[in-house]
Order: C-alpha cells, then sequence, then structure tokens
C-alpha cells in the first residue's frame, strides 16, 4: 500500500492532536505499519485553527510533511476552508455534521458526515467528540482494523477514562457502518 | 554496565522526538536536569521533570540558560549523570559554559533542537542552520562531538550514545536534532535493560594525595569524586596535570592540544556514517539528521532513472568524517551536501573535497524540510 | 602548674592543613583584604569540627575568584557569575556536603546577580560569602554595582552616580535564611559569621568590606590599606539585626555591620520531599542523603 496521508482539523481544545496521535500509535503499534505525525505548533497552533497530519504507510515514512491529503478530518468549518483545497482526487472527508458545512464534491471526493458533538453530549462529556470521529473515521476508512483503533483509544486516553471514550469510539464506529450500509443499499 | 530497569520503559511507544531524547536520557541514568523553557525543546524538560521524582532525579527549571549549564556542570562534578536542552538563542547562553565544560573535561550532554535562526527566528519551525555555532560556538580552540538523530528512535539512542561518549572522552557531548524530528511522533522501540549498554564514569583508583584532576601523560584522565578527600582543584583558567593555573604559551599549548587530541585521535571510534549505494556511486549525497531523511526519495527517483548516486549520513557530525570524504573525493565526481542552513557542514565537505571532485550545497534558510524535488534538482545539476 | 611563654617563631601557617601551601605565594596585593577573609573561613572550619573531606568551594572570577585555588578542599574556579549556579548543581548531586560560594560582589551581584536573587528564592542549602571592595580589582579599578555614589573608578573618572545595591537587603528580600555583614577588620566576628551561616540550614549569606588598595583607594585618595582598615574601626557600627532598608553604603560613611537575619524556612531538598511525598506518598523516596552513586 502506498502512503496516506491525513489530515484532522478542527478548534484547539477539540482534541484535535490527540486524535492525530490515536490514529499514528493504531497503525505503528497496533497494525505494524509506520506512521508519522506532526502538527501545527506555536501560538497560530492555539485558540483557533488547529491540525495534525499522519503519513500511514507499510513503508518508512520519509518526507514527514502532509502536502495533499487522501483523507480530511474536519471538525470545524474554518479548519475545513482552510485546507479543503488541498485534498487528492478521489479523497475522503470525514466531517462534523453540525459544525462544518462542505461545499460541493468535486473530484470525486467522498464525503461522510456524522452528529459527532450531540453523540458525545449525549454520552454526558463533550469533550469525547474526537474519540466519537474517530470510531466514524475507523468505520469509513479502510485504512487499518477498526481493533487496533480502539486499542489506541485505550492505551491513549487519561487513566480512568477509558470506558467513556470506547463507548464514545463505538457509538462513531457504528454510525458509521450503519451510514455505509444505507449508501449501499441506496445504490 | 547494563542500565538500570527502574528506568527503562521496555516496550514500543508511539512518542514525538523531544520525549524519546528524554526516555534516552533517563534510560542512561541522567539524574540531574537544569533547563530553561525554550520552544521546541520545552518537551523534553517536561517529560523529565514528570519522570524524575519517582526515580531518584532532580529537575530544576533555572533562572536561564546561563546558570543551566553551569548547574548540570556542578552536578557532574557532584557525581550525577546531568544534562540540559535548548534551542538556537538558549545555546547561544550556553556556550559560556559549554566552554568551562570543555576545559574542566566534565561529562554531560546538552541537547539543541534547533529552529529557524538568527536571533528569535523562527521559534516553532526546523533549522540546521547552528551546526556551526556548536562547533565553534564557545571562544577558543577545541574539538566537540556532536550527534544528528534523524527520528524519535534515534532520538533515544543517541541521547545513550552521547552519554556514553561523554564519559568515555570526559567531555561535554551534543546532540544537534530540530524541531522536525523533536515534534514528529513515530514508533520508539525502548529496548529491555539488559540489551542497553552504558559506559560508567572511571573514576581514580589512587589514593587521596596521589591522584590529579587531569594525570600526567594521559589523554583521558579518571576522575576524582569530591567529597572523598581528594581536596583536588580545577579551573576554567588554562592549567597543568594537578588542575593549578599556569598562565603560558607552554602550558596553554600543553593544556588545549590534550583537549583536541582527545577527539582528534579518536575520530575513527566516533565517527558514524551510514552508507548506501556509495560503492558505485557518482555522486553522492551527504546529509545528516532530518535531512538524511527527506533525500532518500529524491535519490531513489534519481537511481531509477539509471543515474548513480549514494547517500551518506553522518551519524556523528562533529568531528567531521575527513578520513571518508577524502577518499570518496578522489572516486566520485560529485559531492552534495544537504542541510537546511546555506552551507555550514558543507564548507567542512568542500575543504576536505580540496577540488578532487565537484561539491554542491543544497540548503536554504530553514522553516521547511527539504522538498525532495530541490534534492533531485541539485543531483541532476550534478550530472549534468 | 607554671604557665612559662616563649616567643616562637614558626615557618609554618597555623592554617597550612587548609591551605594549598603549594601555590602559595598568593596573587593579592599586600594589605588585600582577601587573606584576611580566607583565614577567617579555616578559622570557621576549624570552629565546626566538620569532616574537610565533605566541603567545598565554588569561586567565579575576579581577585576573590581566585580564593577557591588557595584552599585545600574539593575547589572549583568557574566562570564570571556562574559559581552560585554551578555550587547549587554540586549541592543537588552531594547533599551531603557543605558547598561555600566565595566571590566577589562584581561576580555575584553584577553577572552573577540573577543567579543570586534565584537561588536565595529557592532558598538552596549553600553558604555565599561575597568580598565586597566596591570596584572591578582584577580588570583595573572599574566601577562596580557596589561602588558608592561620587567614588571614583577608572571607569567613572568624574565620580559614580548610579544607586549601589544593598547586598544583605538583596539576598533578604530574595530569600535568604542568614544575612550578616562585616569588615575585614571584624576577624573574629567573621569567622563566626562563617561557622554560623555553614550551619545553616538554606542560602546564607555573609557580606565582608574588604580593602581594595592598589585600585579603590588610590583611585579615590584614601591612604594605604592601612588606612582603610582604620577607616572601618572608627567608622564601623555593630548593630544586629538591624533594619536591612538603613544599611546601604554611602561613600565614605558609616558601615553598619552585624548579623541582621537568622531565621528558619524549608530549604529546596526540604520543599521538594516534602511537597513530593504529599503527591507520591510511600512511591517516594526522599531525595538526599545519597553520595552520588545511587
Amino acid at each position: 500500500m502506498a502512503a496516506t496521508e491525513i489530515r484532522i482539523t478542527g478548534l484547539g481544545g477539540q482534541g484535535v492532536i490527540l486524535c492525530g496521535y490515536i490514529i499514528g500509535k493504531a497503525a505503528s503499534i497496533y497494525n505494524e505499519q509506520h506512521a508519522t505525525l506532526t502538527q501545527s505548533f506555536g501560538p497560530e497552533a492555539r485558540g483557533s485553527a488547529c491540525s495534525a497530519q499522519v503519513i500511514v504507510s507499510d513503508q518508512r515514512v520519509l518526507y514527514p510533511y502532509v502536502t495533499a491529503p487522501q483523507i480530511l478530518v474536519a471538525m470545524s468549518n474554518d479548519g475545513y476552508k482552510k485546507y479543503k483545497d488541498t485534498l487528492a482526487a478521489e479523497s475522503i472527508l470525514v466531517y462534523e455534521k453540525d459544525l462544518v458545512k462542505p461545499e460541493g464534491g468535486g473530484d470525486g471526493v467522498r464525503m461522510f458526515g456524522i452528529p459527532a458533538t450531540r453523540f458525545a453530549e449525549e454520552l454526558g462529556r463533550k469533550i469525547v467528540l474526537n474519540i466519537v470521529m474517530l470510531g466514524f473515521f475507523g468505520a469509513v476508512t479502510d485504512l487499518m482494523p477498526v481493533e487496533a483503533l480502539r486499542k489506541a483509544v485505550e492505551t491513549s486516553v487519561p487513566a480512568g477514562t477509558e470506558e467513556l471514550n470506547l463507548k464514545a469510539f463505538d457509538e462513531g464506529y457504528e454510525y458509521g457502518v450503519k451510514l455505509l450500509e444505507e449508501s449501499k443499499a441506496s445504490t | 554496565m547494563k542500565a538500570d530497569p527502574q528506568n527503562v520503559l521496555t516496550g514500543a511507544h508511539y512518542l514525538d522526538g523531544n520525549y524519546a531524547i528524554a526516555e534516552g536520557a533517563i534510560a542512561a541514568g541522567c539524574k540531574f536536569f537544569a533547563g530553561y523553557p525554550i520552544t521546541p525543546s520545552t518537551e523534553i524538560a517536561e517529560r523529565v521533570s514528570r519522570r524524575f521524582p519517582l526515580i531518584g532525579g532532580i529537575f530544576v527549571q533555572m533562572e536561564d540558560e546561563l546558570a543551566s549549564m553551569a548547574a548540570i556542570l556542578g552536578a557532574s562534578w557532584g557525581g550525577k549523570k546531568s544534562m540540559s536542552c535548548t534551542s538556537g538563542p538558549g545555546f547561544s547562553l550556553m556556550m559560556e559554559n559549554f566552554g568551562l565544560g570543555i576545559m574542566l573535561e566534565t561529562p554531560c550532554v546538552l541537547v539543541n533542537v534547533q529552529r529557524g535562526g538568527p536571533s528569535t527566528g523562527l521559534p516553532t519551525l526546523p533549522g540546521q542552520a547552528d551546526m556551526m555555532q556548536a562547533r565553534w560556538g564557545s571562544h577558543g580552540d577545541y574539538e566537540v562531538i556532536a550527534l544528528a538523530p534523524d527520528s524519535p528512535q534515534e532520538g533515544f539512542e543517541l541521547t545513550i550514545h552521547a552519554f556514553n561518549l561523554s564519559e568515555k572522552y570526559r567531555m561535554p557531548v551534543l546532540l544537534m536534532t530540530d524541531e522536525c524530528v523533536g515534534h514528529m511522533t513515530e514508533k520508539v522501540i525502548i529496548p529491555p535493560p539488559e540489551e542497553i549498554e552504558l559506559i560508567e564514569r572511571r573514576y581514580t583508583d589512587k589514593k587521596p594525595g596521589e591522584a590529579w584532576p587531569y594525570q600526567e601523560n594521559e589523554l583521558i584522565s579518571p576522575m576524582l569524586p569530591v567529597g572523598e578527600g581528594y581536596k583536588f582543584h580545577i579551573t576554567g583558567l588554562t592549567h597543568d596535570y594537578r588542575g593549578y593555573p599556569v598562565i603560558n604559551a607552554e602550558a596553554q599549548a600543553e593544556n588545549v592540544d590534550r583537549l583536541m587530541a582527545k577527539v582528534k585521535e579518536n575520530v575513527d571510534d566516533l565517527t558514524w556514517l551510514e552508507e548506501k549505494d556509495v560503492e558505485d556511486a557518482e555522486v553522492v549525497v551527504v546529509s545528516y539528521g532530518i535531512s538524511s531523511r527527506v533525500v532518500q526519495p529524491a535519490i531513489a527517483k534519481a537511481r531509477e532513472e539509471g543515474i548513480k548516486v549514494g547517500q551518506i549520513k553522518m551519524v556523528t557530525v562533529w568531528p567531521f568524517p575527513e578520513k571518508r570524504i577524502r577518499e570518496l573525493a578522489g572516486k566520485v565526481k560529485a559531492l552534495i551536501m544537504v542541510e537546511m542552513n546555506y552551507g555550514q557542514v558543507y564548507l567542512e565537505m568542500d575543504r576536505c573535497a580540496a577540488g578532487r571532485c565537484e561539491t554542491y550545497i543544497c540548503g536554504h534558510a530553514g522553516g521547511t524540510v527539504h522538498d525532495p524535488g530541490s534534492v533531485y534538482s541539485t543531483i541532476k545539476d550534478a550530472v549534468k | 602548674m607554671s604557665v612559662e611563654t616563649t616567643k616562637q617563631v614558626s615557618d609554618e601557617h597555623p592554617m597550612e592543613h587548609l591551605l594549598r601551601m603549594d601555590r602559595i605565594p598568593h596573587i593579592w596585593c599586600s594589605t588585600c583584604g582577601l587573606g584576611t577573609t580566607v583565614r577567617a573561613l579555616a578559622e570557621a572550619l576549624e570552629q565546626l569540627e566538620i569532616d574537610h573531606d565533605k566541603v567545598a568551594v565554588v569561586s567565579g572570577i575576579g581577585c576573590t575568584g581566585r580564593v577557591a585555588g588557595y584552599l585545600k578542599l574539593d575547589s572549583f574556579h568557574t566562570t564570571h557569575g556562574r559559581a552560585v549556579p554551578f555550587a547549587m548543581g554540586l549541592h543537588i548531586a552531594r547533599p551531603d556536603m557543605k558547598v561555600i560560594v566565595f566571590s566577589g560582589d562584581g561576580d555575584l551581584v553584577s553577572i552573577g546577580g540573577n543567579h543570586f536573587i534565584h537561588t536565595a528564592r529557592r532558598n538552596i542549602d549553600i553558604t555565599v560569602i561575597c568580598v565586597n571592595n566596591f570596584i572591578y580589582a582584577m580588570t583595573g579599578g572599574q566601577v562596580a554595582p557596589t561602588t558608592p555614589i561620587r567614588a571614583r573608578s577608572k571607569t567613572t573618572p568624574y565620580g559614580n552616580y548610579e544607586t549601589p545595591f544593598n547586598i544583605p537587603l538583596l539576598a533578604a528580600s530574595s530569600g535568604a535564611v542568614y544575612v550578616a555583614r562585616w569588615t575585614a577588620l571584624h576577624v573574629r566576628r567573621m569567622a563566626m559569621s562563617f561557622a554560623e551561616a555553614i550551619s545553616k540550614r538554606g542560602f546564607s549569606l555573609v557580606e565582608v568590606i574588604a580593602p581594595c588598595s592598589t585600585l579603590y583607594a588610590r583611585l579615590n585618595k584614601l591612604g594605604t590599606g592601612l588606612s582603610l582598615m582604620k577607616f572601618y574601626h572608627d567608622n564601623s557600627e555593630i548593630r544586629h539585626g538591624a533594619d536591612l532598608n538603613d544599611i546601604a553604603i554611602d561613600y565614605q560613611s558609616k558601615i553598619v555591620v552585624g548579623k541582621f537575619l537568622d531565621v528558619e524556612k524549608p530549604t529546596y531538598l526540604d520543599a521538594l520531599n516534602h511537597h513530593n511525598a504529599g503527591i507520591f506518598g510511600d512511591k517516594y523516596k526522599p531525595y538526599g542523603g545519597g553520595n552520588g552513586s545511587d
């Protein structure tokens, strides 16, 4: 498999970096792949838009920066707007349905939306929005077995919050599976 | 000696370069860390401050980098493996007592997570433009040892290596990494403690009254422990084997010659190069740290086109692998240095090539790693 | 028992065992206050009956910076201004040892001023002896952060107009637990203060006002070293516990000496151990007492 470039974008405090960290960890620690995570640092990365970039590959990642992602995970509209034009052809957009308003679907971008904030709120902790997104990401992309992602969630979240986070992950994942089934049924 | 199991987080981790460096230091037995926050190196200090309390280490956030460097020297003489980390502006301040460390022959490790300069420059973006400062940044004549990791994994391994070399050669050792490696997260395998070989400090076996801080006719003297009755004296002034100041040209020659000979006479031991496809190469790309990674796609593309390109990755940048570069200069058409500056280590390569082959610098002002395309173009230029 | 007094002449210095006799003669000018001060430290070390193997001296740069080179102890002559952080590293690595910083006013409160206040703030358990001769002597007599207003130096040829530091006030307000000041004339009291300061747990400071006849006295036409000592004799006022705001030194005016501060506060390592024990409980092994090999 060639390298897959992933960009996760959102607001500071949404857990964008952790999201990237978990994808990278899942690939490299639990799925015998190589994964390099980079992130934007500095004042420009705090507060408003922030992003994490992961490259997942079967070979060692040599060039560490993401240039044309095959997958864009968007948790804020600003982030989406900033990066939508960098998406490679035939790429996947994974977005938070209530926060991001995708424009069109040119270049055959496949788009998958989830009301992740609502899921997180229903679970009682808005903070797990990123983990709901991750579960959904696991379902609608076939980058790696879902178990690898799940394990990475379990070992990356703060001690004592594993159960809540895994629940958030599973809900996102199930929503994604259902969405895929529905779209298959309708085609 | 093997690493102490309590210090080693054996297993596969997903760590950024800075955390990996901290883990390397802890695995190497570092027990004193003095530092001052500076982007992009601060995560090393943060990790150490979190890990130290339960393993008997002391972390102190100092008032500045001048004090940080002085404190790690004091702690080293007190018997602790010690380190600090910083970036460009702090590195400038540390140069003062880095020189004292060289002069007193004090083992310790100093990490520079390079960012773009000069001055405050680019705090959050990478550079490799402190390489000549690493070589010559403190005043006076001396030799240094500097290593450059290309990944978090190497950050871990080379930090241990840096501690080992600092004990072996009784001098401060530099780990010259950069923002890209420092902030890049990848898999880091930490081996079991019994697979981590550590070089421990050599102390004198002579009795108090018979031993001096620098033995006569010995290139690398064993150290004297404090608090054991040796009542020794050491000074940043030019000194004799007794550690006593002697202010004349003869003493200066003897003192400085020894400091330099420690490294110069051991260049073969210190040189660590990783070579690929160099045997049949017409052109060799030389680089270090993160740059040695991003050149690889360009080299692969050129080789696919039938261009005979080889690669040398310098794990040790200082001392410069003079012998190997001279040898290659007699065989190849061109040597290309790829580094995130406008040609610092290139100057050494060009000097060693001595006109026997063409030399190229593929460099830029920093702020991002090389676009493999620019490396590829330089390769094409070189074979024209 | 009858007591017979015989006049003995000895070639041996009474403190020979604490001095590097192989480095004597020293580089200091005659009538310099440093010899007296070093002698007072030796006296204090004798009084204390502590193992001299466990005492280290750290100096910076300058005339006083050379002290480390003449004391037969583990001794470190470091860089200008950095004796204090070097000593701090040494102390933390070997908390079982007594670490004494012996340096000058320029070294400690000008170039090393930031380290001085922060090390006092942390209450690092070291003793700082600051010999204040009001001038940069090693470099030939330039203005110092302690030079009194109106005093001349080679870089204030028309007299100094900058307010000098009041070193005891600086130390105390930064967090020191023991602060005293003496002149080079008060040898006995100085030695006692040194002994107290060394025994004190925490950051202790003793300022010693010392004559520099070669530069300070000459540039200000104050006579010889002897004249300065005579001046100290006539113008020193012992005022223990004096308000530190009242003891700034003006040009050729009264010098208030004495023990100004002696309080108890947790040292840096006390605070560290107490705090970490509270956080980690039994998992935490108190730091200190090790010989550096642990």
